[in-house]
């Protein structure tokens, strides 16, 4: 079974139709990277998986390991391990990152019928963690991304992930912003995460990513419709040529499958 | 009743107080100014600027009288409401209850115990600053208690003094003070280098009564005073203070007012700072929920040179209550170098909640860093989402992001009983409370 089906998603936010029949299909243990210019609804789709209200769902389906996941809130889908890295990460101001986490991390064990972690294995888990994505570990006290440093934040989400132990992890633009030493602490971060059982999809505008974090399928959406399907070659591609073949590609509404 | 007749109603006591025994003249002589000032006054109508948003007619209307005779309440009573480690001083009804204080180990020469006593055992001392920190003139419910009050706390720290423990003013509206008004006076003197912390609490065990207090704070030449001023009236009482500062030369006063309780709250926070190099600081939360009124008025004057003032009041208004925050920083011609800051925010948890902010500067001196800020909003709903996406359920987020804003004021407090008093609040008071207290 797939972790994350997509069929034929239609969704608007403020009026206007931004996904525009989006098909998508992740298999266990793949990573799923999609590419596309700005404006092409890259981040909708993050957020429309994520569950955030101001995104309608008009059309089509979305199931996460075969059930209904528009059904789900935000937090029941974060319960059933599903991810979403922020592609701007919210400032908490007055809630630790410590504290944030501990709530995270009991709710959806709780909600999984499992107990509470006790402050000793919470704190064991959390300093094996951050060791992963080389935070510094003052940042653990502070304020949920108050006050860090733009790829501290990106750092920060992958962090989470790695407390988290989603299923299913979206990456939005996790790389936007990054020098090449942070790019490569996240890469790291989510390449020592891989499984079997676990999905990546990794958005992204650019293609540099996508040297250190290899995925199994690349995917080009483009003014809301995935236009391009294809390996890691694909990103090369994009990478060489940019988005403007595949944009008249797609204004000649053909979808290709290379 | 009209506003007048209700405040003359008030004064009726006053001839009756005469036979509570001699007093010095010079504290007749001020009680006599008092009571006329505050007939000239009567109860403040929402005509004044400094009043607008905060009618007392409930108050007037209430038909409250003068408590005579104070009520008693019993040491589990006292035990509920008191902190561990901390001295204690115990008020029941604007009266000083001696069987229920507890005060040990105190500096040589210091002073802890009632006004009244102080006024006994050190009349010059007490005569030298009693009402002549907290205005009168132009405020009616300070004149009022200057001319009612019948006892309270005094702290006398002498020079180089350093209290060990710190001082708990505990006052208790006992059941007896039930529909009735009463007038706690409270003094501090902090002596030169001296360092002594205060807690002030307010609490009732009756529903309906009119608190009227006055508290003020002397700090001499590099003393150090950290106050905390815990309010949890009943819910259905008036809670009406004044409290105010002076500071001499190097003077650190810090400071906390907590405002969880009453039906009418008006506090009137005054700084004078009139001496270089003065750090006061002066915090505040308030919440608020049904029809709960809390109205802070600040007023700190910069009079020297090279001193700073913060002041951080945070509120968190629900159902239909409203909250006045009215600041203001005057700093004086010559008081150079002055660093000021002023910040109000407020968090509104429903539709009817409703915030009167107005922060203001009045600067006469032209090398100074000053700033104020003031704002009134939701919580913010990027935040409430990015922690449900990480599992978070939406209640416990709301509980969590609220807990969150008051915690920028309660995390300062640095006496943990105080601080855990605000936070055992919080969680009771927060709708997803016991996950909060399980994730902090």
């Amino acid at each position: 079974m797939s972790i994350l089906e997509i069929k034929d998603l239609h969704a608007r936010v403020e009026g206007q139709e931004i996904l525009k029949g989006v098909n998508l299909r992740v298999g266990a243990g793949e990573i799923h990277a999609i590419m596309g210019p700005n404006g092409s609804g890259k981040s909708t789709l993050a957020q429309v998986l994520a569950g955030k209200a101001e995104y309608e769902v008009t059309a089509g389906e979305i199931l996460y390991k075969g059930e209904d996941l528009l059904e789900l809130s935000p937090e029941e889908r974060a319960q059933a391990g599903i991810f979403m890295a922020f592609q701007y990460p919210v400032e908490i101001p007055g809630v630790s990152n410590t504290y944030f986490l501990k709530a995270a991390l009991n709710a959806i064990r709780k909600a999984r019928g499992e107990s509470d972690l006790d402050a000793v294995d919470f704190l064991k888990l959390v300093r094996e963690r951050v060791e992963l994505v080389q935070l510094d570990e003052s940042l653990m006290s502070r304020p949920v991304n108050e006050g860090f440093s733009g790829g501290e934040k990106k750092r920060n989400e992958i962090f989470h992930m790695a407390v988290l132990e989603p299923t299913l992890a979206i990456l939005d633009e996790t790389d936007s912003g990054l020098d090449i030493d942070a790019l490569r602490v996240v890469a790291d971060g989510v390449n020592s995460m891989l499984r079997d059982d676990r999905a990546f999809v990794v958005i992204t505008h650019y293609q540099r990513l996508l040297d250190y974090i290899i995925p199994d399928h690349v995917h080009v959406l483009v003014h809301g419709r995935i236009v391009r399907s294809g390996t890691k070659e694909l990103a090369l591609e994009l990478e060489e040529k940019g988005y403007s073949w595949v944009e008249e590609e797609a204004a000649t509404g053909e979808a290709v499958s290379a | 009743m009209a506003l007048s007749t209700a405040a003359q109603s008030y004064l009726e006591g006053y001839e009756a107080f005469a036979a509570l025994g001699a007093e010095p003249p010079q504290l007749v002589e001020l009680r006599s100014h008092a009571r006329e000032r505050f007939e000239a006054l009567g109860f403040p109508s929402v005509l004044e600027e400094e009043w607008r948003f905060t009618n007392v007619a409930p108050l007037a209307r209430s038909g409250l009288e003068n408590l005579v005779e104070a009520g008693s309440v019993n040491a589990a009573q006292v035990d509920a409401l008191s902190y561990d480690g901390c001295d204690r001083l115990v008020f029941v009804d604007g009266r000083v209850a001696p069987e229920h204080c507890t005060v040990e180990r105190l500096p040589d020469g210091a002073f802890v115990g009632s006004l009244r006593q102080a006024l006994s055992e050190c009349p010059d001392l007490v005569l030298e600053h009693l009402g002549r920190h907290a205005p009168t003139q132009d405020r009616a419910f300070s004149a009022l208690n200057t001319a009612l009050f019948v006892d309270g706390a005094a702290i006398l720290a002498p020079k180089g003094s350093i209290f060990e423990r710190p001082i708990h003013l505990l006052f208790i509206a006992s059941e007896s003070a039930e529909g009735h008004a009463f007038y706690p006076r409270n003094l501090v003197v902090a002596g030169e280098a001296s360092q002594l912390t205060i807690v002030e609490s307010y609490a009732g065990l009756c529903n309906q009564y009119f608190n009227c207090v006055v508290s003020e704070f002397v700090g001499e030449q590099s003393s150090h005073v950290d106050h905390y001023r815990l309010q949890r009236e009943s819910r259905a009482s008036f809670h009406i203070a004044t409290v105010q500062t002076w500071l001499d030369r190097s003077a650190v006063f810090s400071s906390y007012n907590l405002a969880l309780g009453g039906r009418l709250v008006r506090v009137d926070t005054g700084a004078m700072l009139d001496g270089e190099g003065i750090e006061c600081t002066l915090n505040g939360l308030y919440i608020a929920s049904d029809d709960q009124l809390i109205d802070n008025h600040m007023r700190v004057e910069h009079k020297k040179p090279h001193c700073n003032s913060h002041e951080l009041y945070k509120g968190i208004l629900d159902g239909r209550a409203r909250a006045v925050f009215n600041g203001r920083i005057f700093v004086h011609q010559g008081a150079q170098k002055t660093d000021a800051k002023q910040t109000n925010r407020n968090l509104l948890l429903s539709r009817e909640a409703l915030v009167n902010s107005n922060p203001q500067l009045e600067i006469f001196a032209d090398d100074v860093r000053c700033t104020h800020g003031s704002t009134v909003g939701q919580l913010d709903e990027e935040a409430v989402f990015y922690l449900r996406s990480r599992g978070i359920e939406e209640e416990a987020a709301r509980s969590l992001l609220t807990y969150a804003f008051a915690n920028e004021v309660a995390e300062g407090i640095r006496l943990p009983e105080v601080r855990q008093e605000v936070e055992e609040f919080l969680f009771n008071r927060l709708a997803a409370g016991e996950i909060v207290r399980q994730a902090v």
